[in-house]
């Protein structure tokens, strides 16, 4: 698998990512910088990690959407090609029109930085084939702008294209109120394109997958794609 | 105009006069009169003036006269704070960098370095509480980095009124966001801290900022400008009228201009901060740096007067070339502009174009403003005239320094336990201390700060004593190296007895190191205190120094770096004393760290010895309502045995959690491991000898409790250690059962613990 990391100036959680990619692949990610203009040959991963892109004075992601090498994943995503956009990533792709709806201030007004736990929707994914189905799953969320918000019919379109990949949910996998802390819609933390090759999601599984660190909870979704990209 | 010639000729580092100086040309100077009225706005005492027309040899211009009020400010200065901190030890096998510098560095092993410092944010945190708390993490961000080091992790020591006085939640609550804010933007997980609440900070809150950074040991990078004719550099973001000398907003008579001032408070802009970080580290890669330093305090003027007198050097400024954010700005107005994520550097000659290329890659400000010289002044041009100049030695070495008379503090007498009622009973109190705004839960803060990213943190706030943030730099070598982070101060210890409450402040930051497993290697410091110009809190400062350095001294955990705060007054009344601590330790493995969370099926061990100390207690005043007694005081020889014997058996995987006694004392600490890891206990009774309240909730220092399997062979070793250890109880279950057989259940403890600052400042946001 050959996976290439997005830094745009603002991007923070770079380090994290390329750590738990190369614990998933054993291979260093690429660094690509946010004025290219073209991804390298042979990529395919894209990774749009977390941060403050251009410092997201404006809304967040906003800005990116429009970057330069924007063009380029978007092409590459139209090619089928797997891209994963983790908070402000995540962000990124609703403003770039790669997934649907948007991430609103968190229902507190205030940034949230604490655990959450995640429920697996479909294990039938490249992001999600090391999890079962319905299975929790620990991950650090920090954020100030993660509240997913869709329209009731784009919201039923993706529930019943089953493109809903990850739920806020107790550590018994109840998607309650109360295990929603930043007010999403419907508990969706993560969403899917219809090919199931993006992947959006709000918190951050790259910072659990070391035993000396956090645990490995969130292991097995680079696992998953480094299995599926294998093979590809 | 009649200009006298100078009377002091400065001298060139080579001890060669710079020629003669009658004939130098002048800067359009003040008029005689206004400029000794002017001096005393800025802050310049009488005699201070004097000074600097014997200097000058002649009346300052305005640049000038703005530029020696700024250098010369208690800021800048230390004037009255200097002479006791030269008794603090600073030396040691592995401090590579003592105070002087941006910050201190310590050597930690597999060739890297340690970058760290504390700052203070005090007065600009009350007048504008989010912005202030934002730009002091931005400076103190800036004085890591600007040393060479990447920073891993950040910390605060907050300091609060009670929440009920005038505009307290809304400091709290802003100093909270700015905080976060800015740490959560740049990508520097916030790590840890500690807070208090006094009502003696109603008006006069504090904001301590402490940065860590790691750097390669041989690649540090100091402020000393060497090398004459090389290019003075102003990098980061462009000069504004933010954050200008307090005194030109009294003084707007000397303006023609009728603009309104703006607010001397500074804005921050953690993007371009994080930007600034990017592009200076990648610029010190190469080898195109001789010296840099962040533009803090005092700004363009004490960054470039500090490199230059440094290095023994004349430094020249043309400001014209200064990128400015608004037309029309006078020379002194950019000398004096506090604007944020800003530096300066000295570029090796020829060196200039590899370095804009990086700062245009990073999108910042990027401009040639000067050159040295070897004249041994500082020179300042602007649109063709001369606003400044002055020698740069004399503005050293003839800077005010002040022994100011100093009263020490009475003593308190001893307060028996015994000798104290318990109104309540030991179930009760507990969570009533709790709750307590002192013991609370900090979790509300802690939630609103980004304490992971970096993917590094091995144990975040509330998991164990000092915060555990491995080092990437070493996994990349193939360790586990981690740093062991905290800060500490008991302010009211510190009033009852300031020299005590140095040493315990010291001493607790080497005890949570320990804690942890991590061994304590260095401290920065942050001395907030009173008006220094009252020789009780003089006196205060004093004695807390000298608790401090032998505390510093017995536990081998000199001060690396720190930063002076006096003045904290309002309406004539002082904060309680605050010599905050910032600790740094080294665990050689990540994997050997111990946090606070009680498992069930071990035996609890008390280490160091219980007398049941209660004067200054929490205990005394959330539960007897008393504010009294001398403070517990520290037996550092006690401390050392008993901290190092911890850590050995941490090391040798003796322990499996483990957690310092500090406020609210045994059952306040077995509380907390309960809690953190949803497990209860069962508790033996005290000794006979001792008032229960006195045995549970004293203060007594130099105490750890661990929780550990073989619990007789934890005893037999710390007999043979000489070390104070008994077994107080069994950790299962889900309640604390206290000896008389009561039983409180960890799950209303937590909620206890929890609910206090939710409930606070719930409608805040």
């Amino acid at each position: 698998m050959q996976a290439g990391i997005v830094l745009f100036p603002g991007t923070n959680r770079e380090r994290d990512m390329a750590l738990a990619l190369q614990r998933a692949t054993g291979r260093r990610p690429a660094m690509l910088w946010h004025r290219d203009t073209a991804l390298p040959a042979g990529t395919d991963l894209v990774v749009l990690p977390g941060g403050f892109s251009y410092g997201d004075y404006l809304r967040c992601g906003a800005m990116a959407a429009q970057s330069p090498i924007m063009r380029a994943i978007r092409a590459f995503a139209d090619r089928g090609g797997h891209v994963l956009g983790v908070c402000n990533g995540f962000q990124m792709l609703t403003e770039a029109g790669l997934l649907p709806g948007a991430l609103l201030r968190n229902a507190t007004l205030r940034f949230l930085s604490m655990d959450c736990h995640l429920r697996v929707e479909r294990a039938d994914t490249p992001y999600t084939g090391r999890f079962q189905r319905g299975q929790v799953f620990r991950a650090t969320m920090a954020h100030g702008d993660g509240n997913y918000f869709a329209d009731d019919a784009t919201l039923d379109r993706l529930e019943g294209e089953g493109l809903v990949a990850l739920r806020y949910a107790t550590p018994a996998g109840e998607a309650t109120p109360e295990a929603n802390r930043n007010g999403s819609a419907r508990n969706i933390a993560g969403i899917l394109s219809p090919n199931l090759r993006v992947l959006g999601l709000m918190p951050h599984p790259e910072n659990q997958v070391d035993p000396q660190i956090d645990g490995t909870d969130g292991l097995p979704l680079f696992e998953s794609l480094a299995e599926a990209l294998a093979a590809a | 105009m009649s200009i006298d010639p100078p009377a002091l000729t400065p001298s060139s580092p080579s001890g060669a006069t710079s020629g003669p100086t009658s004939g130098r040309p002048v800067p359009a100077l003040l008029e005689a009169d206004r400029a000794r009225q002017l001096a005393g706005e800025f802050g310049l005492k009488p005699e201070e003036y004097e000074r600097v027309l014997a200097i000058l040899g002649r009346t300052p211009s305005l640049t000038e006269l703005g530029i020696f009020s700024v250098m010369w400010s208690e800021h800048c200065s230390y004037k009255s704070s200097r002479v006791w901190l030269r008794e603090l030890p600073t030396k040691a096998p592995w401090v590579i960098q003592g105070p002087g510098e941006n910050a201190g560095v310590i050597d930690i092993g597999d060739g890297l370095a340690a970058v760290f410092k504390m700052e203070s944010h005090n007065h600009p945190s009350f007048i504008e509480p989010y912005q202030g708390a934002a730009t002091g993490v931005g400076g103190i961000l800036r004085d890591v980095f600007t040393m060479g080091a990447r920073p891993i992790a950040n910390l605060n020591a907050l300091r609060f009124g009670l929440p009920d006085a005038p505009r307290m939640k809304q400091v709290i609550d802003g100093v909270v966001r700015g905080i976060g804010g800015y740490g959560n933007c740049v990508g520097v997980p916030t790590v840890g801290g500690e807070v208090n609440f006094h009502p003696r900070y109603n008006g006069n809150p504090l904001v301590n900022a402490m940065t860590v950074g790691i750097a390669r040991a041989d690649r540090i990078f100091t402020a000393a400008a060497t090398g004459i004719g090389n290019p003075v550099v102003y990098v980061g973001s462009k000069t504004g009228r933010d954050g200008i000398h307090g005194a030109t907003m009294a003084s707007t008579e000397f303006s023609a201009d009728s603009e309104e001032k703006r607010p001397t408070v500074q804005i921050g802009d953690p993007f371009a901060e994080k930007l600034l970080i990017e592009a200076c580290l990648e610029l010190m890669a190469t080898d195109a740096i001789v010296a840099i330093q962040d533009m803090g305090a005092a700004g363009l003027t004490s960054s470039s007067v500090e490199m230059a007198g440094k290095g023994g050097m004349g430094i020249e400024l043309v400001l014209d070339h200064v990128p400015q954010r608004e037309a029309g700005m006078t020379a002194y107005e950019m000398m004096l502009s506090e604007s944020q994520e800003r530096m300066l550097m000295i570029l090796k000659p020829g060196r200039e174009a590899v370095a804009e290329a990086i700062f245009t890659k990073w999108e910042l400000d990027f401009a040639v403003i000067g050159h040295l010289t070897e004249t041994g002044r500082i020179v300042l041009r602007h649109k063709g005239q001369l606003e400044a100049d002055i020698p740069l030695a004399p503005l050293e070495s003839e800077a005010p320094l002040y022994r100011r008379p100093t009263a020490e503090t009475p003593k308190q007498p001893v307060l028996e336990a015994a000798s104290v009622a318990d109104p309540m009973g030991i179930e009760a109190a507990l969570p009533a201390l709790l709750s307590s705004l002192d013991l609370c839960s900090r979790r509300w803060i802690w939630d609103q700060y980004d304490s992971m990213v970096g993917g590094q943190t091995a144990k975040r706030p509330g998991a164990a004593d000092a915060a555990i943030v491995r080092v990437e730099e070493s996994l990349e070598q193939g360790g586990a190296r981690a740093l062991a982070i905290t800060t500490d101060c008991t302010p009211r210890y510190c009033l009852a007895d300031p020299e005590e409450g140095g040493k315990q402040a010291v001493a607790e930051a080497w005890r949570n190191i320990t804690a942890t497993g991590g061994l304590p290697l260095a401290v920065t410091d942050n001395m907030n205190f009173g008006n220094p110009e009252k020789p009780e809190i003089m006196g205060q400062f004093a004695a807390a120094v000298r608790g401090m350095a032998a505390a510093c001294t017995a536990l081998d955990f000199p001060v690396v770096s720190g930063n002076v705060s006096l003045y904290n007054e309002t309406e004539g009344r002082g904060i309680l004393p605050t010599p905050a601590i910032g600790g740094v330790g080294v665990l050689e493995d990540v994997a050997q760290a111990v946090g606070l969370a009680l498992a069930p099926g071990l035996d609890l061990i008390l280490i160091g010895e219980t007398r049941g100390w209660l004067g200054q207690s929490l205990w005394l005043r959330e539960i007897a309502g008393r504010e009294e007694g001398a403070p517990p005081p520290v037996d550092l020889a006690a401390e050392r045995r008993n901290g190092d014997a911890v850590r050995g058996w941490i090391r040798e995987g003796r322990i499996a959690a483990c957690h310092d006694l500090s406020d609210g004392g045994l059952l306040v600490a077995l509380a907390e491991m309960a809690i953190a890891g949803g497990t209860g206990a069962t508790l033996l009774p005290g000794p006979a000898s001792l008032p229960a309240h006195g045995w549970w909730y004293g203060e007594d220092q130099g105490r750890y409790l661990l929780a550990v399997q073989d619990g007789a062979g934890l005893l037999a070793a710390a007999r043979a250690a000489g070390v104070p250890a008994q077994r107080i109880g069994r950790s299962g279950g889900e309640a604390l059962v206290l000896p008389e057989g009561a039983s409180i259940s960890v799950a209303s403890l937590a909620e206890a613990h929890e609910r206090t600052l939710p409930a606070l400042m719930a409608g805040d946001a």
